[in-house]
């Protein structure tokens, strides 16, 4: 949906003039303005939500105004979105939360506001390549896709669990082959079921996708899309188990929900302003998993067995210690390419992990 | 749990997803075909689908009984009808530049006032279990038929019976194939469109509470993805015809499932192709059942894109 707003409008014509009007102060100031952008409505139960709860709490700071905007789709509409807040509200501190807004827009507008930092969720940032005053964090959720998969694997009955993803980036694929993999753990039999949808939010045919899973008989279902508010209550229709993904959606069907891979912003938002505000440098390349507190998991849910239980418990405990590789050989694709050698193994902060382009072997779904 | 059924998967998640995905394709449809057949165009059923289903949803939380929800959603469409129909009257209004506000206000206000719906959780329309004589799980759950989808198919009839027999269903063709012939006989043309406009957004709005009230069953802005403008446009595919909508709205449902389906059968590569499927199949009975010289059969003599 077009959006014409006084800010698009306006940012389009002052920009330009305002950009050399306007003081270039360093970051530190007295009071900071920070602008948080979501591809999608902020109370979406998902991807949007967990970011705007990182929102709400840097806006309990002291000495800090928070501009939001919401539904803005990773087009040069984020482009203006980024130029209005920069000019007509003085953000100095940006944080366009969707993967999408990274390249090109992202990068075609830093360097042209250098005084501006510009903090990307996901994004790929490399020194040699990009922007001093763009820096990219995220968080290896994969693991929590992992747990999700140790519950998922001692629920299977049919030894199938399926996954509705929305598009093959790599954290996408890193979260299939996470949930997989966990559940191989439990027994190397089961296979995971992946329908791609497409696009990030499309609520008919995430529902139809989960019913085509469940058709096949997939009976513990999760998913990477930005609210799995649908898939959820869908899977938990046609009476398969829940995991959850991005924010807690036990409420939605308590009995059916096992676990969930949850978000953590609050901490790193506040963190991260407290820095800028104090004149300090945010470091350009973020990361933290489940120990540092950048994610945490949903309470297990009642239908999750002692057994269950117990062998997820133990696995937090070695991820919490640090070291811990989800994906190890011996490995192999689903395309039957090795992927780790015997002995080989990807830490969850390898960096060759954010490039992934395979689907693990045990996975029914193709990337293309 | 289920069994594996191999490629049969495939035509049961069709005939599951033409009964799950049609219902509100098939609703704004007839709407637009009673509106269009009393000469006027409402391209506005998008917003009052996307607004049906935020009032429905909202109000069947508030109340906690979904068919309230349902009314409401009628009621709200009925609404957006009738301001559509007592506009348009006005001399020198486009019926079409008209509509595209009306999409845009009612797509507007439905996220202004749904805000605070898309957390809670309203109840769902009940299903009716058709699969009863089947052993096969697949087949029980593609045959749970809402009843609204029942009452759409007893409506295409109908409606097809109606502007056939009915003394005010041939008024209203009366009036949407000429104006002057209407005012001839001693019928109002302008009474005849505004109801007929209100009745149309009446049916979009329970479109609209199919969606988040029944399949996918939750308000969210993004719960319509275009659904209404593809409804209105089904409308010109079917002739104007009634049980036409209702053949149209199933193949689109159906065509619809073909990319999840196909994927959980094997065939993984170029889903992007197969999520295509619905609009090229249309794109392709359009041309097949088109001939230059008959391009417009059916088509109403006052619909202002045909005059």
């Amino acid at each position: 949906m077009t959006r014409i707003s006084r800010r698009t409008l306006l940012a389009s014509t002052g920009a330009v003039a305002a950009t050399s009007l306007l003081p270039q102060t360093a970051l530190a100031a007295d009071e900071l303005t920070v602008g948080f952008i979501y591809v999608g409505p902020k109370d979406d139960f998902g991807y949007n939500q967990a970011h705007a709860e990182g929102a709400a709490a840097v806006k309990a700071m002291d000495g800090v105004k928070v501009v939001e905007e919401e539904n803005v789709p990773e087009t040069v509409d984020v482009q203006s979105s980024m130029e209005s807040m920069i000019n007509f509200d003085g953000v100095k501190l940006l944080f366009p939360t969707s993967f999408g807004y990274f390249d090109p827009h992202i990068l075609d507008i830093a360097p042209k506001h250098e005084g501006v930092r510009f903090q990307h969720a996901a994004g790929l940032w490399s020194a040699d390549k990009h922007p001093t005053n763009v820096g990219s964090y995220f968080g290896y959720i994969g693991m929590g896709q992992y747990l999700n998969g140790i519950t998922a694997g001692h629920a299977t009955k049919t030894k199938k669990i399926g996954f509705v993803a929305a598009k093959p980036i790599p954290q996408v694929l890193l979260n299939i082959n996470s949930f997989l993999l966990g559940a191989r753990q439990v027994d190397p039999e089961i296979t995971c079921q992946v329908i791609f949808t497409g696009e990030w939010s499309l609520a008919v045919k995430e529902a139809e996708a989960t019913n085509a899973l469940a058709d096949q008989g997939c009976d513990v279902i999760t998913c990477h899309v930005d609210g799995p508010k649908v898939v959820m209550e869908t899977a938990a229709a046609r009476d398969a188990l829940i995991c959850g993904y991005h924010a807690n959606q036990s409420p939605l069907a308590p009995e059916k929900y096992l676990t969930g891979a949850e978000w953590n912003w609050a901490g790193v938002y506040t963190g991260m302003v407290k820095t800028a505000m104090e004149g300090g440098t945010i470091d350009n390349f973020v990361r933290g998993g489940l120990a540092d507190g950048f994610i945490k998991m949903s309470p297990l849910g009642p239908a999750v067995s002692d057994a269950a239980r117990k062998q997820y418990d133990a696995t937090k405990a070695k991820i919490m210690a640090g070291g811990f590789a989800a994906i190890k050989g011996p490995l192999k694709d689903n395309a039957g390419n090795v992927i780790a050698a015997a002995g080989q193994s990807f830490v969850e902060d390898d960096i060759a992990l954010e490039s992934m382009d395979y689907l693990v072997e045990g996975v029914i779904g193709s990337t293309s | 749990m289920s069994e594996d059924l191999g490629l049969w998967a495939v035509p049961i998640a069709m005939l599951g997803g033409a009964i799950r995905v049609s219902t509100p394709f098939l609703f704004v449809s007839l709407g637009e075909c009673l509106t269009e057949r009393s000469g006027r165009i409402n391209l506005g059923l998008e917003g009052t689908l996307v607004f049906g289903a935020m009032a429905g949803y909202a109000i069947a939380f508030e109340t906690g009984s979904p068919w309230v929800g349902v009314l409401a959603a009628a009621i709200a469409g009925a609404v957006f009808g009738l301001f559509h129909g007592w506009i348009c009257r006005f001399r020198g209004v486009n019926d079409i530049a008209m509509g595209i506000a009306l999409m845009l206000l009612g797509i507007g206000l439905a996220f202004f006032f749904g805000k605070s719906y898309v957390q809670p959780i309203a109840p769902d329309l009940p299903a009716i279990p058709f699969g009863w004589w089947s052993d096969i799980p697949q087949v029980q759950a593609a045959l749970q038929i809402n009843a609204l989808f029942v009452v759409g198919v007893v409506l295409a009839f109908a409606m097809a019976w109606f502007f056939k027999n009915a003394a005010l269903g041939l008024r209203i063709r009366v009036v949407g194939d000429s104006t002057e012939a209407a005012r001839a006989i001693g019928v109002n043309p302008d009474g005849i469109r505004l109801w007929s406009t209100a009745a149309g957004g009446a049916l979009a709005g329970i479109g609209g509470a199919y969606l988040s009230l029944y399949y996918p069953g939750s308000w969210n802005e993004g719960i319509s993805s275009g659904q209404g403008l593809m409804a209105v446009a089904l409308v010109i595919f079917a002739r104007w015809n009634p049980v036409m909508c209702l053949a149209a709205a199933l193949l689109f449902g159906a065509a619809g499932a073909i990319g999840p389906a196909l994927q959980t059968v094997g065939v993984t590569s170029g889903y992007y192709l197969f999520f295509a499927a619905p609009y090229v199949l249309t794109l392709a009975l359009l041309i097949l059942t088109s001939t230059p010289g008959k391009a417009q059969e059916g088509a109403p003599g006052e619909l202002s894109i045909t005059k």
